[in-house]
């Protein structure tokens, strides 16, 4: 059994608080007018060299998706003349630490929802090796309820009109919007938030019988609730691929909701799997220097290592084919997309592909450096940082535009989703032995090598 | 001097073959070669080999195929015949290098894999119409067999053999072709 340090506890506490404070900070700091906005901004002009305005603003339409700001705001901007730009730009800086929040908010969850795939991907398979890493997967997927119900309180408000994170849930924006008008009968406000409970509901669900059978296991003489465990896990994943994909869409494509993309749940579930992955894998070399989880051995890590280096390669294939088919057709209304990326947030774009592939293709390549800790642990960070840019990515342009910054609230709110995260699933692993005895596979794990 | 006898054994399962090639060598026998229909994980550290060294072959091989691809367009697509891509008429290879990627990426994995196979035949010595070195051709099939050396030691490892659980044992006096 492992038990819950203090020290631990502490830090994971400091983190909250500490976070909570940045959180608290941006907010404060958010401006409330257009003057407020504007003079935050040292040059007032600032706002209008983002976008796709200067690099191809043939036509007006473009720029408003590409913003994804205001489509209303855009057509008064042709009647206001100046106004438009303060006014955007406020909307901008009072996005931000909403924006900041979620994107914590959504990363966190994503890496618990990212390791409950994986953990029903080798329950379904009966994977033999992985039977002594199920303890460290279902202490992570715990932090999967309350990691969804944060991000769904976020969307809640957003509902509740909060914030302008979605623009599509403005009844103003709609009425000036043709495309969004199109897609109203998806994109609205009681079915996103009903779809978004039958997502969490049908995940969490799954969670806690799937728990429940794993510890049942444990003492039971016959092997029906790993039986169990197996089929509800099968009929897990049919259902996790669906509304992952939903998920996907919802969540974080609508944030830009004239653009979209047919593999962008795909895209968002590998870039979860690698974060889960990982994240699996960094818990399990933490409680082995701790002494415990002592049948886990360099196979094991190796294993990960696998699949770390594995699936962050299948996300660049994805990221890739996203990018290459719009980046080759070249139309406005796709490409507008990654413009405003390429343009405002050049550094996190490519950075992210640096460490989201090339450090780990090349770290993790070498069959024995995978087998070395720290050599896993070093690549991890990386990737899991690499992953939060990832959806910073995804989420900051159309919230913020060009007036992105990691700064105090997107630190804070790192911060304070990391310390929940911590003692949520450190708590949860302190609450069962970690070696989980009466799977009937455990045998096959234990001897496992390479 | 070595002498031309060996001893061949066959094993019908690879986890037995697997034993007993570790008891064999806790017993300090050379083992001079062993045939399997497949390849048995974990064999090569059983024996003792060296570490294969083709994966860093692979990675070289892969680098060369990836250089050749971007040779390759940057000659066909940019210098030779430049070309509008997607629309594009940069003639830059670095601008239009997103579409060049499928190709490298092919080529890295086309090198690496065609000159692995060529690197591995070099290695195991093996050309079109070479006879088969297979002593028995049932390890063609379902069967393992281990060859060791003899030096007039013939009832002992005829009885370790035994013990491993071997299926067969047979003494052959090999003709002298490699000395």
């Amino acid at each position: 059994m492992y038990t819950f340090t203090n020290k631990l506890r502490n830090f994971s506490i400091i983190l909250m608080v500490v976070g909570f404070l940045g959180l608290t900070y941006g907010f404060l700091t958010a401006p409330d007018t257009v003057e407020e906005a504007t003079a935050m901004v040292a040059d007032p002009h600032h706002g209008e060299g983002h976008g796709t305005a200067d690099s191809h603003g043939a036509d007006h339409k473009v720029d408003s998706h590409a913003e994804g700001e205001h489509q209303a705001a855009s057509t008064h901007g042709e009647e206001h003349g100046e106004d438009h730009h303060g006014e955007h730009l406020l909307h901008q800086l009072q996005n931000r630490p909403w924006a900041a929040l979620y994107v914590a908010a959504f990363f966190f969850m994503m890496i618990a929802l990212g390791s409950l795939a994986f953990y029903a991907v080798n329950r379904a398979a009966q994977a033999g090796w992985s039977p002594t890493l199920f303890r460290v997967m279902e202490g992570i997927t715990a932090y999967l309820l309350p990691g969804a119900l944060v991000v769904f309180v976020i969307l809640l408000l957003s509902g509740m009109h909060f914030n302008h994170l979605f623009i599509w849930m403005d009844p103003e924006v709609v009425a000036h919007d043709k495309l969004i008008q199109g897609k109203v009968g998806f994109l609205n406000v009681p079915g996103f938030l009903t779809r978004a409970l039958i997502y969490i509901g049908g995940w969490t669900t799954y969670r806690y019988f799937s728990r429940k059978f794993s510890l049942a296991q444990d003492q039971a003489k016959d092997i029906s609730n790993h039986k169990k465990n197996f089929r509800i896990s099968a009929a897990f994943l049919v259902f996790f691929i669906v509304t992952e994909s939903m998920m996907s869409w919802d969540w974080v494509m609508s944030i830009d909701p004239h653009w979209f993309s047919t593999l962008f749940g795909w895209y968002v579930f590998a870039s979860m799997f690698v974060s889960g992955i990982t994240t699996i894998a960094l818990i399990t070399i933490y409680l082995k220097s701790k002494g415990y989880l002592e049948k886990v051995n360099d196979s094991h890590i190796h294993d990960l290592g696998k699949f770390m280096f594995g699936v962050s390669i299948f996300w660049t294939y994805l990221w890739f084919s996203q990018f290459m088919l719009i980046w080759y057709s070249n139309i406005p209304e796709e490409v507008t997309y990654f413009i405003t990326r390429i343009e405002d947030y050049n550094l996190p774009f490519f950075g992210m592909l640096v460490m989201n592939f090339i450090f780990p293709l090349l770290i993790l390549m070498n069959s024995d450096y995978k087998r070395l800790n720290y050599f896993i642990v070093m690549a991890g960070i990386v990737i899991l940082l690499g992953h939060y840019i990832d959806v910073f990515n995804m989420i900051m342009p159309s919230a913020v535009g060009d007036q992105w910054f990691i700064g105090v609230a997107e630190l804070g709110g790192f911060s304070f989703f990391f310390g929940l995260f911590l003692f949520v699933v450190f708590k949860e692993i302190s609450k069962a032995p970690l070696h989980a005895v009466g799977d009937p596979f455990m045998g096959e794990s234990e001897r496992f090598h390479y | 001097m070595s002498s031309n006898q060996v001893i061949h054994a066959l094993y019908d399962d690879d986890d037995v073959l697997l034993s007993a090639v570790k008891s064999i060598r806790e017993k300090k026998h050379h083992i001079e070669e062993v045939y399997t229909p497949f390849p048995v994980h974990g064999l090569d550290k059983a024996l003792g080999l060296a570490e294969t060294r083709i994966s860093i072959m692979a990675f070289i091989y892969g680098c060369i195929g990836f250089a050749v691809a971007v040779m390759m367009m940057n000659y066909i697509m940019i210098e030779d015949w430049p070309q509008n891509i997607g629309g594009k008429p940069s003639f830059s290879y670095l601008e239009n290098m997103p579409a060049f990627v499928p190709i490298m990426f092919e080529m890295t994995v086309f090198f690496a894999a065609h000159l692995m196979v060529i690197t591995f035949y070099l290695r195991s010595k093996l050309w079109p119409f070479k006879e088969a070195e297979n002593p028995n051709p049932l390890t063609t099939d379902d069967k393992f067999l281990i060859e060791i050396e003899l030096h007039n030691n013939e009832k002992e490892i005829k009885s370790l053999l035994k013990e491993t659980g071997a299926i067969d044992i047979t003494t052959i006096e090999k003709k002298g072709d490699d000395e």
